[in-house]
Parts: C-alpha cells; structure tokens; sequence
C-alpha cells in the first residue's frame, strides 16, 4: 500500500473538503470520545492501522493471537451457548424454571445462588434474615442440590455455577449429584466461576482474606486437573467490574491482572500452567458502544495469549486461547421505559456475538425493576435466537476485521490495558494492589464520572435524561414467597435430625485438620457434603481457621 | 454545621456501586458522609448512627431483601431511641413495596436512574423539616 499517496490524498481530503463543510456546518459536538476518555476522529483509513501487521496481530481465527476468535470456524461449527442465569426460591422453583429453559431451547444451565449459599450462611442463620432465596436459589445441602437437579441428566447438560467463596462446596455437591445419577466426574461439563479476587474489587461475596482464598481455589484448580478435566475451573470475571462502573479498558484491564495472578498461584502451587491454562475461562460484560465493545473483546483475546506465551511460556495452543462467557450490562437497563431495554440488550448481544462469545446471558428487560418474570426472561432468549438464526451474523468469521476504526482501536484497547497491567505488576500484583485499593479507587471514581456525565447530559440514556415520558406503565415482578426462608428453616431441622451427625462431626474434624495442615481441602470438603453438613457448617470450619475479610474503605 | 449523613449496606448484598457515588455526590454538596462498608447488620446501623449522631441515614439495597432489612433497621433505632432520626432508602425497590416501606417510616425512596442532585435535595428538606 503506497502510504504516502494515502497521507497527500488525506491530508487534501480534510483542507478541501471537510473544512469547507465543517465551517458551515460544524458537527454535534466539540469532541467524540470513547469510554475510557480517548478521542475518535470522524474517519478512519489505512493509515490509522499503518503499524498493524496483517499475519502477527490478526492473522486467522483458531490461531495464535486469537483476535479474530478461538476456532477456525466459529459460529459456523457450533453457534455460542445460550445460558441464562436463573435461580430463586427454593430448589424446587428452579428446578422448574431450568427445565422450561431447557424446553425452550437453551443449551447450558447457568446457576444463581442466594447470598447466604455465596456467602457460606445456612438459612437458619441470623445472618440469612431476609436474605434465603432473594438473589438466586437457596442450597444449605446436598438434599437441595438433588432437588434443584432432579429430571436433568448430568451428561448432558452444561452447567455454570455463579458461586465463589463457596465453590469447593458447590461443586462438591454438583459432583454428589452426579454420582447418585451414576454418571462420573470426566463426563461433567460447566464452569465454576471460583473467581475471589473479583469479589474484593466489586462483587462483595468473600468470605476469608486474599491469601487462603487463593489456596483454596489452588486447591479446585490442582482437584479437578485431574478429576473432572471437563470444567472450567475459573471464571475470570470482568463483568461486576463493569458493573461496578469501570470502563472498557479497566473491565479487560483488571480482569486479565487477575488472571496473572491465579497463573502465579497455580505455578506457585506446582501446577504446569500448560494443563490448567485450558481450563480458565473468562466472564465479560456487554454494553451499549457497540463498536467499541466488538473491538474490546477481540483485544482481549490478542493480550491474554501474549501474556501466556510470553509471560508464562505457555506453548499448548488451548492453554494460550482465552475462551469467554458474556453477559449484556445491566447498570445500562433503565427503570423508565423498561421496554426500550429489550433493545439495549439486542445490541449489546450483537457486539458479543461481533465479538466472538463462547456463551451468553441476554438480561431481561425489566431487571432495573426486580426479579425478571418468565416472560421478560423468554424475550431475552428469544433475542439471542433472533440474532443466532435471522440476522445472518453467524455465517461469518469475524466480520469486522479489516474495518480501519475497529482494528484501531482494538490496538488501542491493548495499549491502554497494558499500561494497566505494567501499573498493577509494578505495585507488587493484584492482590497487593487490591490490599492497597487500587482497583477499588480507579472504579470508583470512574463509577462517579459516569454518573456525573449523566446528569450534565453529556451521556445520554434515553427515557431517563432525553425523550422522558411522564405516564410510566406499572410492570410486573417477580415476588419471592417469603415463605421459602420458613420453608429452607424446617428442611434444616429435618436434615439436623435424620442424618448421622456422627459421620458429620467427624468429617467436619478432618476437615478442620487438613485446613490446618496444608493438604488439598477438596477430598475433604467433598466427604462433608456426602454426609450432608451443610454449606454454613463447612464454611464455618473454614472461618475457625481463615478468619473473615473485612473491607477497608477507601474515601 | 454541615449535614450529617450515614451510608449504609446492610445485608449480604454486595452491590456498592449507587451508595458509593451517592456518598462521592453528598460530599461534594458540602454534607458530612460516613460510608459503613458491606454486610451490616441492622444493630451495627443503628449503633453507628448513634456514635456518630447523623441527621440522617441512607440504606442501599439491591438484594431484594428490603421489606425485612428496612424493618429491622427502624426496630433496632427504636430500641436505641434515635427513631426520630429520618431513613432513606435506595436500590432496586419494586414500585409495589414503596406504600409498605413508607408506612414502616422511610421518609423516601431513590430507584434507579434518580439524580444525584435530587438525592441531596431531598435530604436537605427532609433534615430541615
């Protein structure tokens, strides 16, 4: 390409003709600017992308640095899976909503727990009040997983489990599960999202400090390595860091430093980071600059295989690909007009499949209002169905490649979250940073910006600061029976009574004595839910020995 | 004197987001803010915004769990006598819970999409009152 004509030919387009029509019509606004603060010129051209090398920094899709998507065929093999994330009540509401999901369609489960079953609080437990079956489904034992999985074959569903300070004893339960139905742990598939160092910076559900919550996701990382080498055993999760109020480049930027840092603790643990390194995933967050989004999530792949080839020396190809679930955002739905939210999220679909996701949760569309009725959640699914199957979208690999803008700022994103992650590895790593507050400030702040921009009407959220209308139709909620604390409460009484509290109390001492002596605490967790201690009395072993997190407020 | 204001979460509910700009926006409009942090109980409220003797107190909840944790705040002032002291509230409140919520003593309700310049309005009334 003959750069010189271009720039001649550039430089004459914007004297001769641009200037002569911005001088009488002068454009909307003084400056167009992305989300992370960076300017955008009107029109982009080759010489935007001059120091771009086709083969090295796009190359082709299922190849090394992935930006173009981690399988050569992409969505013409397999569309992405459509998982949305559901779960309230109790086991018996889910266990129904999950199965009218699946009959309509969905391919993957995706389990929302209660803050307690998070939190490792039994729903008996003071802390509990008010709490049991609000935010997702209440698990307190294995009794309850095997209702919530009743009628649904482990072999052949997908399940991801929003779960984290509590993984080890979730997915102990989930394994139980299978067993009963005779199916063995190599043939489970799903994901854990097992991710703490997430909840430090946004998400709120830690339990214990930074460092034993890391041995313990060591310890998922080493168990599962070699019993269910089927599930990802991490869900690195940018999305609440989003939601939070970081922006684009804060969202990749923090989420891949964290990623760095359970590399380090599984290397550290004497993992081979070839092995587990297929077996992170990651979780990021959709939202409305569409094409800003597209460019966002073909960056990260780019940096995510540099950072293990590079970094790490990681040369298994599956182990270098960085695979992602996403979910549209939802701080960018509105209570007013809810219903222009089924077209938020249509867009912020788009870009994900744009994008290149392994999986997706489309929000519905009334979820600024309350818990999502199964109406506004079959819209959402229909949504992804619409783009899968009519748009035409998925006939093709990576369209936007070669667009001079995307490809711009797809290398800008890179720049800008590496300069991040160069910050982060220069305070001593994430968790030193997120002892420190980093993180927590950056998104703060940018959480406070975002906000003041909305009120200046610099950012405009339609329905809310432009085009408002005042009569405001009354929508529909989802209503948790209160009755399913009362409900959660007897189950426990019952449990307490019926099993043998012998082999209970005697598992719970071995667990207290690996958790003192260092050994791999899954056997051990795994024991426990067999016998049916439940999620607060395993946890609490684990608080005896950890002790309890407190945030440090950061003004 | 500024005002005096105590943002708080109470519950297991994580969301931090809204109390933390709302904190950032009262500070900015020259008020006092004390922020409690995640996961307070309802005693611990009630015990902070009695040590620090706040005009008023802003509670945040996304978790759904409003009706019970709104509830137990109020109780816990009454057991400490600070009732008079006025309460909001903030998250994701369905429209429906609001007359309850009002009738229990919450003097109002901030859903999502509330300006920052109405929240510190409003309780520069409701403190004057």
């Amino acid at each position: 390409m003959d750069y010189k004509k271009i720039k001649e030919r550039e430089a004459k387009w914007s004297e001769a003709t641009l200037n002569k029509v911005l001088k009488r019509f002068p454009e909307r606004k003084e400056t167009f600017k992305t989300s992370f603060g960076e300017g955008i010129k009107s029109i982009y051209s080759p010489l935007d992308v001059e120091s771009e090398d086709f083969l090295s920094d796009v190359g082709y899709p299922g190849e090394y640095p992935y930006t173009r998507g981690v399988q050569p065929t992409m969505y013409r093999g397999k569309l992405w899976t459509m998982r949305q994330y559901a779960g309230f009540g109790d086991a018996e509401e889910s266990n129904k909503r999950y199965r009218y999901l699946l009959s309509q369609g969905q391919t993957g489960l995706s389990i929302a727990f209660d803050l307690p079953t998070q939190i490792g609080y039994d729903s008996d437990d003071e802390m509990s009040e008010g709490e049991v079956g609000k935010v997702g489904v209440a698990i307190d034992s294995l009794k309850d997983m095997e209702t919530l999985f009743y009628n649904i074959p482990l072999d052949k569903v997908s399940t991801s489990m929003t779960i984290n300070s509590t993984a080890a004893i979730l997915l102990s339960m989930y394994m139980a599960v299978a067993e009963m139905q005779g199916v063995s742990p190599d043939k489970l598939k799903g994901t854990i999202q097992n991710d703490i160092l997430k909840e430090y910076i946004a998400r709120g559900t830690y339990i214990f400090p930074p460092k034993s919550s890391m041995r313990i996701i060591t310890n998922i990382f080493e168990y599962c390595a070699e019993k269910l080498p089927g599930f990802n055993t991490i869900s690195i999760s940018g999305y609440h860091i989003r939601e939070a109020g970081a922006n684009a480049v804060q969202e990749i930027a923090f989420t891949l430093a964290d990623g760095i840092a359970y590399v380090n603790a599984a290397i550290q643990a004497g993992l081979d980071p070839n092995v587990f390194g297929k077996r992170l995933s990651f979780f990021f967050n959709s939202h409305n600059n569409f094409l800003e989004e597209i460019s966002k999530f073909r960056a990260a792949r780019r940096i995510w295989a540099k950072i293990m080839k590079e970094k790490f020396n990681v040369t298994d190809k599956k182990a270098q690909m960085l695979r992602f679930h996403t979910q549209t955002g939802g701080s960018t739905l509105t209570a007013q007009q809810p219903m222009n939210n089924i077209v938020r999220v249509a867009y912020q679909a788009l870009a994900a499949v744009f994008g290149g996701t392994q999986s997706l949760h489309t929000n519905s569309y009334d979820e600024a209002l309350g818990l999502p009725t199964e109406e506004s959640v079959t819209i959402a699914l229909r949504t992804q169905q619409l783009i899968a199957y009519e748009t035409g979208v998925s006939e093709v690999v990576d369209p936007f490649a070669g667009s001079y803008y995307v490809e711009n700022l797809t290398n800008r994103i890179e720049n800008e979250v590496n300069k991040y992650i160069d910050k982060i590895e220069n305070i001593g790593g994430m968790v030193k940073a997120i002892e420190e507050g980093f993180p927590q400030k950056e998104i703060g702040e940018a959480a406070y910006r975002y906000q003041k921009d909305v009120e200046k009407g610099e950012q405009i959220i339609i329905g809310l600061n432009k085009f408002k209308s005042e009569d405001e139709a009354k929508n529909e909620v989802l209503k948790i029976n209160e009755e399913v604390e009362n409900k959660q409460v007897e189950k426990l009484k019952k449990l307490r009574k019926e099993r043998n509290n012998d082999a209970v109390n005697e598992n719970l001492s071995k667990l207290d004595e690996a958790a003192s002596s260092g050994e791999n605490l899954m056997p051990f967790i795994f024991s426990c839910v067999k016998s049916y201690a439940t999620v607060g009395e395993i946890s609490n072993v684990l608080r005896r020995n950890f002790g309890e997190y407190n945030e440090s407020i950061i003004s | 004197m500024p005002i005096k204001v105590l943002v708080a979460k109470p519950g297991l509910d994580g969301h931090d987001r809204g109390a933390k700009v709302v904190a950032m926006a009262l500070r900015d409009a020259g008020m006092e803010v004390i922020y409690t942090g995640l996961r307070q109980t309802p005693s611990s409220i009630a015990d902070a915004a009695l040590q620090e003797d706040v005009d008023i107190i802003g509670l945040s909840i996304l978790s759904g769990a409003h009706n019970r944790l709104c509830k137990k705040v109020l109780d816990a002032m009454k057991e400490r006598n600070i009732e008079n002291k006025p309460v909001f509230l903030g998250g994701i409140i369905p429209e429906e819970d609001y007359e309850n919520l009002k009738s229990m003593g919450i003097v109002d309700i901030f859903g999502p999409g509330t300006s920052l310049e109405l929240i510190a309005k409003r309780i520069k009334e409701i403190v004057k009152k």
